[in-house]
């Protein structure tokens, strides 16, 4: 997948698990946290639907890695390539 | 009646609910009387077409998506119903003191909808358990519906649930008043709610034990009492009362729809499934006594009859036993218009029946085409709404599996 590809990957994802968030104007450098209304059980979903949709399974010491899109981008691109 | 002080008297000040066939009390009422089913056809997943009752009133009213998404469809209800409820009432949450404000909700169940849908989820995993959801535990635990209605309303008293099969919905109000009375709250959000129809297994295990209704029209597949019942049409549903203490709601200039002057639990302790009349007609005594009442004061007899075969024979005992005298009591049943909304049905069977007091009209069971002569009592009011002299009492039923029973009698306030 390219870099978009995966951002837009997280995107839907995101558009599911916080459906009243605009996400239109996301800030990839800013913490998801600062933008959007997300708390633990959130971020636990977004673990949950890459393991999902993707396969992806990221060890629960790495969560703190997907604090901004663009570290999310950044850490799955070797998952997902 | 019994006199207590106002402090001790228990009035509903408040309805809110959906129903299968309406959202508010106004709706649900003319569909009563105007003889409208709210069963149509449905279909679940293994189990395929069948038939429910379904609600259709909008959740986004009150929750955003994410809450949605995140809760249980039982949350869903019992939200919309307390916020109704509460408009109804004319008591704006934000200013009472939410602390004093108690949550009892009747269920017959909880949890089966959510954890279907968790292992049917991890089948598409080849059921590895690392795809199960995190959201299970908050959604499935037993107090669930209530707890959504705290969170939804920041409200910081006690809440539960109650677990009581289909005696539930009355169960959720017998709650509300004893903790009014104990001074454990100031206001309780009463009731009971249901989602089942959202569980394939609520309707497999009907269909194994020979019990569930079906029935080309939809609208005509409920019917308590007559001779080609077939058995029960599973609903979901929901009913919240705001209760308060006389004292308080006449302090407050609170709209009075009735006082609950009594009510009696009991358990059959005979079977897991067949109902006993015997233990169902100790329990309508108790709660006549309970009520310093006689059968003769009772004006209307809400049924839990579900058109099982056993189960409206059974109540029919029962009532017979009771109110073999009263010529002036009128039995009715309004699971044939919504289904047996499990545990909602109790709190939604009496709502219909309440503004009775205003209008002096008993609306009728329906689907009544030969009437089971096992189920002949006098005074069942059947297919056409009937005016009655008196509408000051209203004794209603609901009995559920395991054998518990439980009535709730409600007395039209008179200032």
């Amino acid at each position: 997948m390219t870099n978009e590809e995966i951002r837009q990957a997280v995107i839907d994802i995101l558009s599911d698990i916080s459906p009243d968030e605009d996400l239109s104007n996301l800030d990839d450098a800013a913490p998801f946290r600062d933008q959007l209304q997300l708390d633990s059980m959130d971020v636990m979903d977004i673990i949950l639907e890459l393991r999902k949709r993707y396969r992806v399974n990221i060890p629960e010491d790495d969560y703190g890695k997907l604090d901004t899109m663009a570290h999310t981008v950044e850490y799955l691109k070797p998952h997902l390539s | 009646m019994l006199q207590l002080l106002d402090s001790q008297r228990i009035v509903i000040t408040g309805i809110g609910l959906t129903a299968p066939n309406g959202n508010n009390l106004t709706e649900y009422r003319k569909a009563l009387l105007n003889r409208q089913s709210g069963i149509e056809s449905y279909n679940i997943r293994h189990f395929g077409e069948t038939l429910a009752g379904v609600c259709h009133f909008d959740a986004l009213k009150y929750q955003n998506r994410k809450d949605i998404r995140r809760g249980t469809r039982a949350g869903s209800i019992a939200v919309y119903c307390a916020h109704e409820a509460l408009a109804d009432a004319k008591i704006d949450i934000q200013t009472v003191d939410k602390s004093q404000v108690g949550v009892f909700l009747g269920i017959t169940e909880h949890g089966n909808v959510e954890t279907e849908n968790e292992i049917y989820q991890i089948s598409q995993f080849n059921y590895d358990c690392k795809y199960w959801s995190h959201h299970h535990n908050p959604r499935t635990v037993a107090n669930n519906p209530a707890g959504e209605i705290t969170l939804n309303l920041s409200i910081t008293g006690p809440h539960y649930t109650i677990g009581a099969a289909c005696a539930a919905g009355n169960a959720g109000l017998i709650q509300g008043v004893q903790m009014l009375r104990l001074g454990e709250c100031d206001l309780a959000l009463a009731g009971g709610v249901s989602e089942s129809i959202h569980t394939f297994g609520i309707f497999a295990a009907f269909a194994a034990e020979t019990a569930l209704a079906a029935h080309d029209d939809p609208t005509k597949a409920s019917r308590p009492f007559d001779k080609n019942r077939n058995g029960i049409v599973v609903s979901e549903g929901g009913a919240v009362y705001t209760l308060e203490r006389l004292s308080d709601a006449k302090q407050r200039g609170a709209k009075i729809y009735g006082e609950i002057i009594g009510y009696a639990m009991n358990s059959d302790a005979s079977d897991f499934i067949l109902p006993n009349a015997e233990r169902q007609t100790e329990c309508m005594t108790k709660a006549l006594t309970k009520s310093g009442i006689t059968p003769n004061d009772v004006d209307i007899v809400s049924t839990h009859a579900t058109a099982t075969v056993q189960g409206d024979i059974q109540e029919i005992k029962a009532l017979k036993n009771v109110f073999r005298d009263c010529k002036t009591t009128y039995v009715n049943n309004t699971k044939s218009y919504i289904g047996h909304a499990m545990g909602a049905a109790g709190v939604l069977e009496l709502a219909g029946n309440l503004p009775s007091f205003d209008d002096n009209i008993c609306h009728p069971t329906i689907n009544v085409d030969d009437l089971d002569p096992e189920c002949e009592i006098d005074n069942l009011v059947v297919n056409a709404p009937k005016k009655i002299d008196r509408a000051e009492i209203i004794l209603n039923n609901s009995f559920g599996m395991i054998g518990i029973n439980s009535v709730v009698v409600v007395g039209k306030y008179i200032q």
